[in-house]
């Protein structure tokens, strides 16, 4: 019970009584006649790792850069640290960002790229030199500092333009795709490299990516946007276990969707009729008889086996294909209406017959692991 | 496909081989000659006497040049004119250059076009067109007393402004066009980071945008300096007896005195000076190439 209060104390937005650091207030962007922003409200707070999470052309980017001050919008206001931000041009607000393309300059070496900012606000050369010293030795480059950026690996590129976004003690840094340009090894190294750097200088970051893995390793919190709005903001947990609509559940991890209709909504089980026969969910308030909606159960969740298995749901159906990933495998199976599931299951040590290709297989999944989705 | 590829190669050089090696090595061969009065006016550079070949080779209009101060004042004044009006087209040019590579799409290629949309007139139509202009009883004179701008007519003509006028006229689409070519490739986030950083429109243009088009700058500094070097058509009707320019002092001796060994010598020493800007040019494309 303690740990509950403490964990809810060091997450200011479960407490909801600090004050935002970032306040995103009905910000919406036109693009001639299309709306690339819609109407987003957000608050974030200071020390916060919130990725703004979605497809391509989904607005994450176009909020980011009105953050930056690139952009302008065309409705609303964005307040950071208690100051409006409206009129504010790009070099005099308190935000550093990364870009996607590191943009570093080329004909600068690394030493005078990171130390740019700092000169261009009047530090003098001395102490500059000393912090850009400093902050390269964080991201781990020291000794790279005469080098040009086309001398750099792309891993060592990213470092730079890291370090150039931070070295001027930004009150927030903005990161658009960081990782974006690594390959996947580098990347997954880089993730734990960002989290640390973040600690240890205690700066609030708002990362935009489209890797739902990478929101996820990353974040403190996860905006998930769609068609330039807001879909559902939450810590990755509860964006994973309690999607709010059929598109979150579809767009972070793998789910298996089932549409269908109340048909018995009971006190303590409701039962939903879908192409492939009843479900039973945990029940819902306010729904009512006939009313469409969408059960989401997530792979790991549902239970394969070959003999007939306990549970609220249970169905046979026949395995399709088989993907073993090492750690766990994937099955799709095949139901008698024509739905395919997908399943996985961890792999245990030595197992002598795993199930296989064209097996008719039970598989069986509670109530409490469907999610019913009204949207 | 290998003798394709050697055809390929071999057509411009035959061409450069025709008409610039064998011109040079005429010309060569003539600056190393003596004057004389007859058909071709110089005197051979070998000749059978007695039965034995008798090599003539005179290097005395080289040492002229030197001693007849008319010839290193031309060359300076060269140098001196080409320069600036360079200067002048730059800062004419960079500009232009500039809003074009900046301007959205369809209206990028309605400028470009209006940059080399004079050279589908004559070049001396065009420079004639400027005699009409700038003469004291000119368009421009005209307009300026009939706004009661000026009290008495400028005198524009002959007068080195009108010289520095046509050539920056003349020449800026060379060097507006390699600037266009270099500014184009700028990335666009480059100068969003600089603003990030905290640089303002001023200091992003000075410390990024420059820097970064030295190449072109350089590029196109060099199409026009190089031929401005030699140009005689725009001082000869522009400019007056006071404009001294290598140009103009090579066609003097080629067609007023008839003296084809000095008129190939300076001709000679220009191309030598010309190597150096061209150079220079070279150099600077290899490092561009290397960012």
């Amino acid at each position: 019970m303690s740990e509950h209060i403490l964990a809810a104390e060091t997450k200011p937005w479960v407490k909801g009584t600090d004050r935002p650091f970032v306040r995103i207030k009905g910000i919406t962007k036109m693009f001639g006649d299309l709306a690339a922003v819609k109407d987003v409200s957000l608050d974030i707070y200071r020390g916060e790792l919130f990725c703004l999470l979605g497809g391509s052309g989904c607005g994450k980017s176009t909020l980011l850069r009105m953050l930056a001050g690139f952009e302008t919008p065309t409705g609303g206001a964005i307040e950071i640290d208690g100051q409006d931000m409206t009129g504010v041009p790009a070099n005099m607000r308190p935000t550093n960002m990364m870009f996607q393309s590191y943009a570093l300059f080329p004909h600068m070496s690394v030493e005078k790229n990171v130390a740019y900012g700092l000169r261009r606000e009047g530090v003098p050369k001395g102490e500059a030199m000393q912090r850009t010293a400093d902050m390269l030795g964080l991201v781990k480059l020291d000794g790279f500092a005469r080098r040009k950026p086309h001398q750099l690996s792309g891993g060592q590129q990213q470092r730079v333009a890291l370090a150039r976004a931070l070295v001027k003690q930004p009150k927030l840094l903005l990161l658009d795709e960081p990782l974006g340009a690594l390959d996947k090894k580098l990347r997954e190294e880089t993730q734990f490299e960002l989290i640390r750097i973040q600690e240890e200088l205690g700066v609030t970051f708002i990362v935009v990516t489209h890797d739902q893995e990478e929101a996820m390793t990353l974040s403190t919190r996860i905006g998930v946007m769609d068609a330039g709005r807001i879909v559902q903001v939450g810590e990755p947990r509860e964006i994973y276990e309690t999607p709010n609509s059929r598109f979150v559940a579809d767009f972070i991890g793998s789910v298996n969707i089932f549409d269908g209709e109340v048909d018995v909504a009971a006190p303590d089980l409701m039962r939903v009729n879908t192409s492939e026969g009843p479900v039973m969910c945990e029940p819902v308030a306010g729904l009512t008889a006939r009313q469409k909606l969408h059960i989401a159960v997530r792979p790991e969740r549902i239970r394969l086996s070959r003999t007939p298995l306990e549970a609220a749901n249970t169905m046979q159906g026949v395995v399709t294909e088989v993907a073993y990933m090492g750690n766990l495998s994937v099955y799709r199976v095949q139901l008698p209406n024509g739905q395919c599931l997908k399943v996985t299951a961890a792999n245990g040590l030595h197992e002598d017959n795993p199930i296989t290709w064209d097996e008719t297989v039970h598989i069986g999944w509670s109530a409490a692991a469907c999610r019913v989705l009204v949207k | 496909m290998r003798l394709g590829r050697r055809f390929v190669i071999a057509v411009p050089t035959l061409w450069l081989l025709l008409f610039f090696m064998v011109p040079f090595l005429v010309v060569l061969k003539i600056s190393l000659a003596e004057p004389r009065i007859a058909i071709p006016p110089y005197s051979p550079l070998w000749e059978w006497v007695n039965g034995s070949l008798k090599f003539n080779i005179n290097l005395e209009n080289y040492s002229y040049m030197w001693e007849d101060s008319l010839y290193l004042n031309a060359y300076l004044s060269s140098i001196k004119i080409a320069a600036i009006a360079t200067l002048l087209t730059l800062l004419a040019g960079y500009p232009m250059a500039y809003y074009i590579a900046r301007s959205p799409e369809p209206r990028r290629s309605i400028l470009l076009l209006l940059v080399v949309l004079p050279f589908w007139t004559s070049f001396l139509l065009r420079v004639y067109a400027w005699i009409g202009i700038l003469k004291t009883n000119g368009i421009l004179n005209a307009v300026l007393l009939w706004a009661g701008i000026i009290d008495e007519p400028l005198v524009i003509m002959q007068t080195d402004v009108a010289v520095y006028i046509g050539i920056v006229y003349t020449y800026l689409p060379f060097l507006i066009l390699p600037l266009y070519a270099n500014l184009v490739k700028l990335d666009d986030t480059l100068l969003e980071a600089s603003r990030d950083l905290g640089a303002s429109r001023m200091s992003s243009f000075f410390r990024i945008t420059l820097p970064l088009s030295m190449p072109g700058i350089i590029a196109g500094s060099m199409l026009v300096f190089i031929p401005v070097l030699g140009e005689y058509v725009i001082p000869a009707l522009l400019g007056g007896p006071d404009t001294l320019m290598i140009g103009k002092v090579l066609w003097n001796e080629y067609f007023s005195n008839r003296d084809w060994p000095v008129a190939s010598a300076v001709a000679i020493v220009m191309l030598v000076i010309m190597m150096i800007p061209i150079m220079i040019l070279r150099r600077a494309q290899a490092r561009g190439a290397e960012i």
